[in-house]
């Protein structure tokens, strides 16, 4: 593999790591709250 | 309003400080393309150390307050460190192999201690999952996450303790702080692209923090709900008795 190849493996996992880590906590966080909501509509 | 407007702000400095690092930067004499790998690798390195102090800060706080609210900035630095972590080895792999010509070596000091870190942290989060009861959890976990913490500094200073292939430290070395190894533009890149992850920092801890919030809030209501249930029951059985 060439220089460039390293570089694009490099940033390509740590760019698309960052990325998929915020969607999952965005997606993970709103689970959260609407199992609160549902906890608070139940009581 | 404020943590969305830090989300713009980050993604915005990041993509900006990508193209910087990919397609502004020259590629380096000796190291020609593969130093622009080393941009990112150096700030996920800086906030791994950042992430996992604050976990051993939280903690130390939640020993002495007893504010749960200090376990849930624990956890949050403990899972957002192990990324950060995790993305500082794999850019020092993809940088190693073109430069030292192996992926990794074990007899480093560096490589080593940061291995053990990560280790370290990712085993603090599998321990939190081991109890349900948040305080006892919050007291051992902060116990693990300042014995953890002790390798921060073994990790940093490493490369002047000990032999290795990994470099002395570039700028965060007591005589470099003015005086770069470096020239200026890699370094100026260097503090732009760790000014731009330390925003992404920022916006991520927050957002982790409002989750173990609301994980708690959740155990909270859980626990209130068994309590009325048990009290519940008791009075049924007390009027059928």
């Amino acid at each position: 593999m060439s220089d460039a190849g390293f570089v694009v493996a490099a940033y390509a996992v740590i760019m698309g790591g960052l990325g998929l880590y915020t969607v999952t906590l965005w997606r993970r966080l709103a689970a959260a709250r609407r199992g609160l909501d549902r906890d608070d509509e139940a009581r | 309003m404020k943590t969305r407007i830090l989300g713009f702000v980050a993604l915005a400095a990041v993509a900006a400080m990508t193209v910087i690092a990919l397609l502004v930067v020259p590629a380096d004499l000796n190291q020609g393309d593969a130093q622009r790998i080393m941009y990112p690798h150096v700030a996920s390195a800086w906030l791994g150390y950042l992430s996992f102090g604050v976990t051993a800060l939280a903690g130390i706080l939640w020993l002495w307050k007893r504010d749960l609210r200090f376990d849930a900035l624990a956890v949050s630095g403990a899972e957002i460190g192990v990324m950060f972590t995790a993305f500082a080895i794999w850019g020092g792999m993809m940088w190693g192999r073109p430069i030292w010509g192996v992926f990794w070596q074990w007899e480093d000091p560096r490589l080593t201690t940061t291995a053990l870190l990560l280790a370290l942290y990712v085993g603090y989060l599998l321990f939190r999952r081991l109890t349900d009861d948040p305080e006892r959890r919050a007291t051992r976990a902060a116990i693990v996450g300042i014995v953890a913490a002790v390798d921060i500094p073994i990790v940093h200073f490493s490369v002047e303790w000990w032999r290795g292939l990994h470099q002395t430290a570039t700028i965060a070395s007591p005589d470099r702080v003015l005086n770069p190894a470096a020239p200026m533009i890699f370094v100026g890149t260097l503090l732009g692209m760790l000014g731009a992850f330390t925003l992404a920092w920022a916006y991520l801890m927050i957002r982790r923090y409002q989750l173990a919030r609301a994980d708690l809030a959740r155990e909270e209501a859980v626990r209130i709900g068994r309590l009325e249930a048990a009290r519940h029951g008791v009075l049924r059985s007390e009027v059928t008795r």
